[in-house]
């Protein structure tokens, strides 16, 4: 599965890889919904370094995460996202919904308040 | 340009037929990809119509048939420094194309659709036509020019 995880202080962080078409977030999508039953996090962050390819199939995958984290109360964010993504992240409004960094530890930061 | 005088020479042209499984929705924009490679395209204009092919293709597979068993068919063909792409299924149809077309809206939101195919299909092309026959199915077409420099004298 194209998918890193580590937990770190209360959050997951979330590595993807590859290519973000319905395909992968089929599978994707209950991998990461299952790490995310599996700890009492407090944070949800998801980097898209390796990411080569994203369609509105990935905005669905990170919505439908954020509405499972919001409804746990915790926090989310975005990191390491390239230029093309962030067109699509703009396109869909997503960006005044979920904060974006450059770096994963910044985005570690900001959900644990520092 | 957003559309194709009929006199304009057809230089290059390919058709691919496939069963409509969500695993040949890469291989549909990496061909359509390879394809055009041929007018040599900024990554930025590449990227843009790999995503809209994506989308068209993933469209037929989960709106047309549903994610049921039937065939899509994607042709391509070059016409000076532009593509035209056909994406057709033979499936469902859709009732209202404006309704379809609308930012968020999805007929599938247990699917965890957002929305945004269509919007992201009409920014990332130059010209967007969908024409749909309810029990009949649907055909996308995609005309993308690609501003290339000019050629060297």
């Amino acid at each position: 599965m194209p998918v890193e995880t580590r937990y770190e202080q209360g959050v997951l962080v979330i590595g993807l890889k590859g290519e973000l078409d319905h395909h992968a977030v089929e599978q994707i999508r209950d991998r990461i919904e299952q790490q995310l039953e599996e700890h009492g996090y407090r944070g949800l962050v998801m980097s898209f370094r390796n990411i080569d390819f994203m369609d509105s199939s990935g905005l669905g995958l990170i919505l439908g995460r954020y509405r499972t984290v919001m409804e746990h109360g915790g926090k989310m964010a975005l990191c390491e996202v390239s230029a093309p993504l962030r067109r699509l992240f703009e396109m869909s409004g997503l960006l005044k919904i979920l904060p974006v960094y450059e770096s994963e530890e910044a985005a570690m930061a900001a959900i644990l308040g520092a | 340009m957003d559309h194709i005088a009929e006199d304009v020479r057809l230089d290059n042209y390919l058709r691919l037929q496939f069963p409509s499984r969500s695993e040949n929705e890469s291989l549909a924009r990496v061909a359509v990809a390879s394809f055009v490679a041929a007018l040599d395209p900024t990554m930025e204009e590449l990227t843009e119509l790999k995503t809209a092919v994506s989308e068209a293709v993933t469209n037929a597979i989960i709106h047309g048939y549903q994610e049921g068993d039937g065939e899509v068919t994607v042709e391509c063909a070059l016409f000076e420094h532009t593509v035209r792409v056909v994406i057709e299924d033979h499936g469902v149809g859709i009732p209202d194309i404006e309704m379809a077309k609308q930012p968020m809206y999805t007929s599938r939101p247990e699917l965890e659709r957002s929305g945004m195919g269509m919007t992201i299909m009409e920014t990332f092309v130059d010209s967007l036509e969908i024409v749909s026959e309810v029990g009949e199915g649907t055909r996308v077409t995609l005309v993308k020019t690609f501003r290339t420099a000019p050629d060297v004298m």
